[in-house]
């Protein structure tokens, strides 16, 4: 089974999916992130999604679900990079398949992260001496 | 004109084989000269049904097809289980209908992807057949 590495940046964790992912994978992703936020008590994730080239309603759902997840721990959450075909299919087959807050690429989603934490105000984040 | 390309018949049985279907689907749309945008939609739709043949079949079939002509590209696909059958296809076929809490897009949503799309469905066969096409 792939499993898809966790990167971390200070506060921030940063995962690129690079790989088509199986139903079983993608749920394995879903634990390792969610499990990874709370541990280190990250302050936002940045999840690249520029190479997956198929996004179905299951990949969208788990997603949409890790998001959540992690925002309820108390994490930013940015999704990154929806090439623009699995955009225009996702829209096509049913609305609201994702909910989350997403970004042209990490770049712009680092940036927003970076803006909404220091939005908060938590003191921890400028302690780790990030920015 | 130019040879078809050789039909691919995968077995249907665990989610790598939903994996496998879609890329199956994805290369032969793109050998036929298929754009980005009909790929990604019909790997979609392959992802959808072979999810759904697992779901509610447990096992079944995917067939994929080079069915071009002298006037038109065209990429059929056969999804067949041997499970229950859907119940009532109408229903089945109408947006925001599920039987198993909106887990999936749903036939509807799947249907909107592709050119055409056949269901027929009765207990112990269910088959599903998608075409997209393009002028040659």
């Amino acid at each position: 089974m792939k499993k898809i590495p966790i990167l971390r940046l200070n506060r921030i964790l940063l995962v690129s999916i690079q790989e088509d992912l199986t139903d079983n994978e993608a749920m394995q992703f879903q634990s390792d992130l969610v499990n990874k936020v709370a541990e280190i008590e990250a302050l936002g994730v940045a999840v690249d999604i520029t190479a997956l080239d198929v996004v179905d309603s299951y990949m969208a759902r788990v997603i949409n679900d890790t998001a959540s997840m992690v925002r309820l721990l108390g994490a930013e959450v940015m999704i990154c990079g929806i090439q623009p075909f699995v955009a225009i299919t996702l829209i096509e087959m049913g609305r609201d398949l994702i909910g989350a807050d997403c970004a042209f690429n990490l770049d712009q989603g680092l940036d927003m992260l970076k803006t909404r934490i220091a939005g908060r105000g938590d003191i921890r984040f400028t302690d780790d001496g990030d920015d | 004109m130019t040879e078809r390309l050789p039909s691919i018949e995968l077995a249907i049985g665990n989610s790598a084989d939903i994996v496998t279907a879609r890329h199956a689907a994805r290369e032969m749309s793109n050998q036929l000269g298929f754009g980005k945008a009909h790929q990604t939609r019909l790997a979609t739709a392959v992802s959808e049904l072979t999810r759904n043949v697992i779901q509610y079949a447990g096992t079944g079939h995917c067939m994929i097809e080079d069915l071009s002509d002298a006037r038109e590209r065209v990429v059929q696909i056969t999804i067949e289980d041997h499970g229950p059958g859907i119940a009532d296809l109408i229903l089945a076929m109408e947006d925001g209908f599920s039987t198993s809490n909106g887990l999936g897009a749903g036939l509807p949503g799947t249907r909107r992807l592709v050119d055409d799309f056949h269901i027929s469905s009765s207990p112990g066969m269910t088959r599903v057949i998608i075409t997209v096409r393009k002028p040659a």
